[in-house]
């Protein structure tokens, strides 16, 4: 690797999370939306606060939060801001930061993200090497069809099968939440396994749809490493069937998996936040849909900011250890 | 390929189109629709698509519209009831084939009226986003240079970030509600990354290839080469990133339904399931409400992944041989 391909990587991740909030200072700008007016006006048509108080409050919350300075110092600020993960306050949960509605939610969402990827991943490339692998039983290509049927379907509308079928019908899982209502969250194996028993029918429903991306793509470079050369020497020195399949069939073939699970993390993540909002999952997902619900500006864009930089550094670090992955691949330059 | 049948059909049609190849552009456009016979699995995305849209389009026509109005006929009725209800001072009476929502929607009509909206959306976005995506793949593949860089750049950039979190930004922003065109114009600025890499890609490869070089010298303009030359045989190219945007699009625009940013007041199947989910219809086991739009989407997103899938051995020969 070199250091020229390290900066330019690293500079590629700094101007996509730069992006992201300038982004996020101009639209309001442009669109000429006052969050603060905006809640005050609804707080007010509740009957919260007196309208004859309403202008001096909003005056108070500009100078809070601001919104009074020069245009170019706002934005500095901001981004400065945004570079230390300080999104200010929720504006629907006033005197709670941002950050700290988020790092509720953060941790459910990247377990449920984390376990249904690796998952996925490992039942698509074991089922795509099977499919193409000569030796293996007929059953795995029985299998394959009603997988691929299932990836052309979004994650959440498989969700909400699966909630009738599996926690309406049979009653085998709880109904959506994260975990049973009033049990209060703590670090004991109870709370462990009711959480786990509702993160089951959410997972699936990633873990369904997704096998079929990971499965074709695999079986593709399955069927390409089957013509090497090397394949065929390991078959001429009597290595035995198992080995050739895992040692040089499925080791060769799983590396492009990689970049494209990098390639489609956006879209993944996607996925998963609608099916959060299926479920009510406690994650960034179901937060995201109170966040819109509430017109809560601060809290909205301080979640796309931190699921774009999430998926920003995911990228950034499969692509970096990708070489150590694959001694083939180095990101030399051309001679 | 699963089965030994159309492939060796496939070969022998590709062999006797070769022969006929280079007698024109007409020929060479229909080419493609030639060797379909060859591909089962595109058939059937085709038809089903096409059934799609027409299930849609005349099933509208039988519907009332009043019916997919909320607030017209009694909630929660399971399926195959009939419904009294009032438009106007005048009394109408419908049979509920899907029953009705708690809203007080007919779900059949809703159906009806949302899937070719959703269809709709779906293609406007695809159609424009693959416009500029094939325009900028062009003036990439054959120029280069800075605007190429830039655009390249760009493209690399947006496909790694998650597309709908920033269609939530826009549309919380902006607030003011849109209509289906809207949400496709919005859409298809995000569409386009796909069809410029695959599009620069195959144009960059063909550029070198000895006929575009033969038409050059005999003094083809570029336009000539672009349309004449490079276009046809791009064709199942194009109309595979086609329906990968469409699919894209139509999953964005859900998306956005589904998180109640989408039109308001129009009965798409996004919507649909939004207010399904807003009353917690699948855990009511109010079946009757979300199976109808999720069966749709799943025939209409099944369809595109065949007419993709089918158009596979098309855009990479290659895989003809390896079966």
């Amino acid at each position: 690797m070199t250091a020229e391909y390290l900066l330019r990587r690293i500079g590629v991740f700094f101007l996509v999370i730069w992006g992201a909030a300038t982004f996020n200072f101009i639209l309001p700008r442009i669109a000429d939306v006052n969050p603060i007016e905006e809640r005050m006006s609804q707080l007010a048509s509740r009957g919260a606060v007196t309208s004859g108080n309403t202008e001096a409050m909003i005056k108070h919350f500009e100078k809070r939060f601001g919104l009074d300075k020069p245009l170019l110092e706002q934005y500095v600020r901001y981004i400065w801001n945004f570079a230390r993960f300080d999104f200010g306050f929720s504006i629907a949960f006033f005197p709670t930061q941002v950050r700290s509605v988020i790092s509720q939610a953060l941790p459910w969402t990247l377990v449920l993200v984390t376990m249904s990827s690796l998952i996925y991943m490992f039942l698509g490339m074991a089922l795509g090497a099977l499919v193409a692998w000569p030796g293996a039983s007929r059953a795995f290509k029985l299998l394959f069809p009603p997988i691929m049927a299932l990836s052309a379907i979004p994650y959440y509308l498989v969700g909400i099968a699966l909630i009738h079928f599996f926690a309406f019908q049979l009653e085998w899982f709880p109904l959506g939440g994260g975990y049973t209502v009033g049990s209060s969250p703590g670090w004991d194996f109870d709370f462990y396994l009711d959480a786990a028993k509702h993160a089951i029918l959410p997972a699936l429903s990633i873990i369904l749809v997704s096998i079929g991306f990971s499965a074709i793509g695999m079986r593709g470079m399955m069927v390409t490493t089957q013509g090497e050369d090397y394949m065929l020497l390991a078959e001429a020195k009597g290595a035995k069937s198992w080995r050739l399949f895992a040692w040089y069939g499925v080791r060769n073939a799983m590396l492009p998996q990689i970049t494209s699970f990098a390639l489609t993390l956006g879209h993944v993540v996607s996925g998963v936040i609608l099916v959060e909002v299926v479920f009510g999952y406690p994650g960034i997902g179901t937060m995201l849909l109170q966040s819109i619900r509430n017109f809560d500006y601060t809290l909205l864009y301080g979640i796309v900011y931190l699921v774009i930089l999430s998926i920003a550094l995911a990228t950034l670090i499969l692509d970096l250890i990708y070489p150590r992955l694959d001694p083939r691949i180095t990101y030399a330059p051309r001679s | 390929m699963t089965t030994a049948q159309p492939e060796s059909q496939g070969s022998m049609l590709d062999t006797t189109i070769e022969h006929q190849e280079g007698s024109g552009f007409v020929r060479s456009l229909l080419a493609p629709f030639r060797w379909m016979r060859a591909y089962p699995t595109l058939w059937a995305g085709l038809f089903l698509l096409a059934f799609m849209v027409l299930f849609g389009i005349v099933g509208s026509q039988f519907v009332d519209p009043e019916l997919a109005r909320a607030g017209t006929v009694e909630i929660d009725l399971s399926p195959g009831q009939t419904v009294e209800y009032r438009v106007k001072g005048e009394d109408r009476s419908a049979f509920s084939v899907l029953g009705t929502d708690s809203q007080g929607r007919d779900v059949w009509a809703v159906t009806m009226l949302g899937t070719p909206l959703t269809i709709y959306v779906g293609f406007l976005a695809a159609l424009i986003g693959m416009t500029i995506g094939t325009v900028l793949g062009f003036i990439g593949g054959f120029y280069g240079g800075i605007v190429d860089n830039f655009f390249k750049s760009f493209a690399d950039m947006l496909i790694t970030v998650p597309v709908l979190m920033i269609l939530v930004v826009v549309a919380v922003t902006l607030k003011s509600s849109i209509d289906v065109t809207q949400q496709a114009l919005i859409i298809s600025a995000f569409v386009w990354m796909w069809p410029l890499r695959t599009i620069r890609a195959q144009v960059l490869s063909m550029r070198e290839r000895a006929y575009i070089s033969v038409a050059q010298i005999s003094g083809a303009n570029t336009l000539e080469v672009i349309f004449l030359e490079m276009l046809p045989n791009l064709l199942p190219f194009l109309a595979a990133s086609l329906a990968t945007a469409v699919a894209t699009a139509m999953l964005t625009t859900i998306g956005m339904d589904a998180l109640g940013l989408g039109p308001q007041n129009q009965p798409t199947l996004g919507n649909t399931i939004y207010w399904a989910l807003f009353y917690s219809a699948p855990f009511r086991g109010i079946w009757w409400w979300w199976t109808p739009p999720v069966l749709a989407l799943a025939l209409v997103f099944g369809s595109l992944y065949l007419i993709t899938a089918g158009l596979d051995p098309l855009a990479n020969p290659r895989l003809r041989r390896q079966g």
